[in-house]
């Protein structure tokens, strides 16, 4: 499955790749009313690491056989067969976070709500917004045989 | 008072409603500007440290931004501006020199824009550049002042080979910036469009990266007075050798790379211990004559096999129609030939904006001066220097260039805004610094596109205007002045440039 992959050699650290994934994931889909009227800021699904020169963004990589999917009590977290994207129901997650434990990779987050915040690869777009948005081509949207 | 705090030059207007305190411009600033209040949860700007190189404007996700002159600057005076005011203050609590980087930004009359382009009406019909061929390419080097031929076996061939020449596909040539003035990645960038394109870029003094050999065959190599990287393989690795005599920005002055710059990498390119500083010398101090140059000249003609052709970069400057006649005279197969308005990653500012001449003079009275002496085809003509536009550059053809030297066009392609702060090493685009967090700012594959498209674009605008005045070839322009006219130029001027005045008969 095409999967999103980050170029540290080419991140410039800006987070623009957090912004437009709030924004992508707003009511709104648009920056500015998903920051100040839907305050959905600290919601991104992508983590950027940064050290003093080295900085990449990171989500989740949709494993063959997640944990976070193998661990959710409610049935929330679920991985679609077709797709290949894994992905959480909010309707139906209840906070209890195990999936952040299960993960190996650090990639779903606790949400200000208390609820699962993972990348949803935004299926709902075709191009992840993250993709679509970078400045410097430092995260790419690809099918790769291994990883 | 022993510290006078200068006021900003520039102000910082962020639209309150629209920042959505994301701190991509706390990140991306490179002079420290902007900075994040937690307590206040807002964006605050530290306007002194600001340049105005529009990175933040640019990055800005919601276009909160934008930078405007500070208008709480000095009185206006005609005569005392706000950069003297600024300059003395500085220079009255340090006691040194005030550099700057990039071209002249004073407003000297633009040739250029007193010339005017001619066109084909009715009896000379215009040719369509979509539908008849328009033939960009040139070739650099000496042409021979004859052919001779011989006949072998009823077949003609040339009786002696010809002097090397070099094809360009565009008469669009980058200009020498070295690896150190500029990061790698700006170099890789150049390379990699001058492939794309069939054209050539220019090391500049700073060696070859051996990252970048791979570029070879359409790399110039630079011999400045540093000689720095300098070796026999580098002088073979490129098709034209180039000696730097001069730089418009600044002629008469060497250069200085300061230690800090000298990363390891620059260190085993410019073959110098790390963190020393590179300094150029201003003269090369083995030439100090005519016969001098043509010294080096023939070293580097031998060390290179005669295979490829030995350039000479002089600046534009009082009496540059005799120097090119010496250079011509000493051996070079091309001169070219810097204007007052070329960048820099550093000068002072007193000799950028003061020393040399017009690219459109210089480049006119020695084309001129070479055809009279009956020399012209020794040599290629390079123009270089402010090239803002395929206007500006049919125009340096037409006035005798062969080809044009490009540096600050496609750093602004990369994204440069001219902030002329390059000598601090602080460039907040990533383009002349050696900060490796910056650095990476300069994908080389998407800014290869941008300065690949730019090149195409004139390209494409020169052989309009070509077509427009029914001419087909490149190089049936060059020097073909009764193509230009001008408007606003004194008899002198007219002269000097050898065009006569807009409606006047041809």
């Amino acid at each position: 499955m095409k999967k999103v992959y980050a170029n540290p050699k080419h991140c410039v650290n800006c987070h623009l790749c957090k912004v437009y994934c709030i924004a992508a994931h707003s009511k709104s889909k648009d920056v500015l009313k998903a920051y100040k009227k839907e305050n959905l800021k600290d919601t991104a699904r992508i983590i950027v690491e940064e050290t003093k020169t080295i900085s990449c963004g990171l989500q989740c990589r949709h494993c063959d056989e997640p944990k976070c999917v193998a661990s959710c009590i409610s049935g929330a977290m679920r991985k679609d067969l077709n797709t290949g994207i894994v992905f959480c129901d909010p309707s139906r997650c209840v906070g209890c976070l195990t999936c952040v434990v299960a993960c190996d990779y650090g990639a779903v987050q606790p949400g200000p709500d208390g609820k699962a915040l993972k990348c949803d690869l935004c299926k709902d777009l075709g191009e992840p917004a993250c993709v679509a948005n970078c400045p410097n081509g430092a995260i790419a949207f690809l099918e790769k045989e291994d990883e | 008072m022993k510290h006078q705090a200068l006021p900003p030059e520039f102000s910082v207007i962020r639209n309150e409603d629209k920042c959505i305190q994301c701190q991509a411009c706390v990140r991306q600033c490179g002079f420290d500007v902007h900075e994040y209040d937690e307590e206040k949860n807002q964006v605050c700007a530290n306007e002194t440290n600001c340049v105005n190189c529009q990175r933040c404007v640019m990055i800005c996700p919601t276009k909160a931004l934008s930078i405007t002159n500070n208008p709480n600057h000095y009185r206006i005076n005609h005569h005392w501006n706000s950069v003297h005011i600024q300059n003395i203050s500085r220079q009255a609590a340090t006691g040194g020199v005030i550099l700057t980087g990039m071209g002249n930004d004073k407003p000297m009359p633009s040739y250029f824009d007193r010339i005017l382009i001619n066109a084909s009406q009715v009896s000379n019909p215009s040719i369509d550049p979509l539908r008849e061929p328009m033939e960009l390419r040139t070739y650099l080097g000496a042409k021979p002042d004859q052919i001779k031929l011989t006949s072998e076996n009823g077949q003609l061939k040339l009786a002696e080979p010809p002097p090397p020449q070099v094809r360009i596909e565009t008469p669009l040539l980058f200009s020498a910036i070295s690896y150190g003035a500029i990061s790698l990645e700006v170099c890789e960038t150049l390379a990699r469009a001058a492939t794309e394109l069939g054209t050539l870029y220019n090391t500049g003094e700073g060696g070859l990266h051996k990252d970048l050999y791979q570029y070879k065959n359409n790399t110039i190599v630079q011999v400045a007075s540093g000689r720095y990287g300098v070796n026999h393989q580098y002088l073979n690795a490129g098709r034209i050798v180039e000696i730097k005599i001069g730089q418009g920005a600044k002629p008469g002055i060497g250069g200085h790379l300061p230690g800090e710059k000298i990363t390891r990498s620059i260190s085993e390119t410019r073959m110098i211990p790390e963190g020393t500083d590179a300094i150029s010398p201003a003269p090369h101090h083995d030439i100090y004559s005519i016969e001098d140059l043509r010294q080096l000249i023939y070293n580097l003609k031998e060390a290179t096999n005669y295979q490829k052709p030995i350039s000479v970069k002089i600046s534009a400057v009082h009496n540059i129609a005799a120097i090119a006649s010496g250079a011509v005279r000493a051996g070079a197969d091309i001169i070219a030939i810097d204007g007052f308005r070329g960048g820099t990653g550093a000068a002072p500012m007193a000799i950028r904006d003061h020393v040399g001449i017009p690219i459109e003079l210089a480049l006119a009275v020695v084309d001129q001066r070479l055809r009279e002496e009956k020399i012209r085809n020794r040599v290629s003509l390079l123009a270089a220097g402010g090239f803002r536009s395929s206007a500006d550059v049919i125009k340096a053809i037409a006035l005798g260039a062969d080809a044009v030297y490009l540096a600050t066009a496609p750093l602004i392609a990369i994204g440069c805004r001219l902030c002329q702060k390059c000598y601090t090493g602080k460039c907040s685009w990533g383009i002349c610094t050696q900060d490796p967090y910056k650095t990476k700012r300069v994908n080389p594959e998407l800014a290869a596109e941008r300065v690949s498209n730019l090149i195409h674009g004139w390209s494409h605008e020169i052989k309009e205007m070509m077509g427009g005045m029914g001419i087909n070839s490149i190089e049936s322009l060059r020097g073909n002045r009764a193509h230009l006219q001008g408007v606003g130029l004194n008899e002198k001027e007219l002269k000097l440039l050898g065009i006569k005045y807009a409606g006047e008969a041809i």
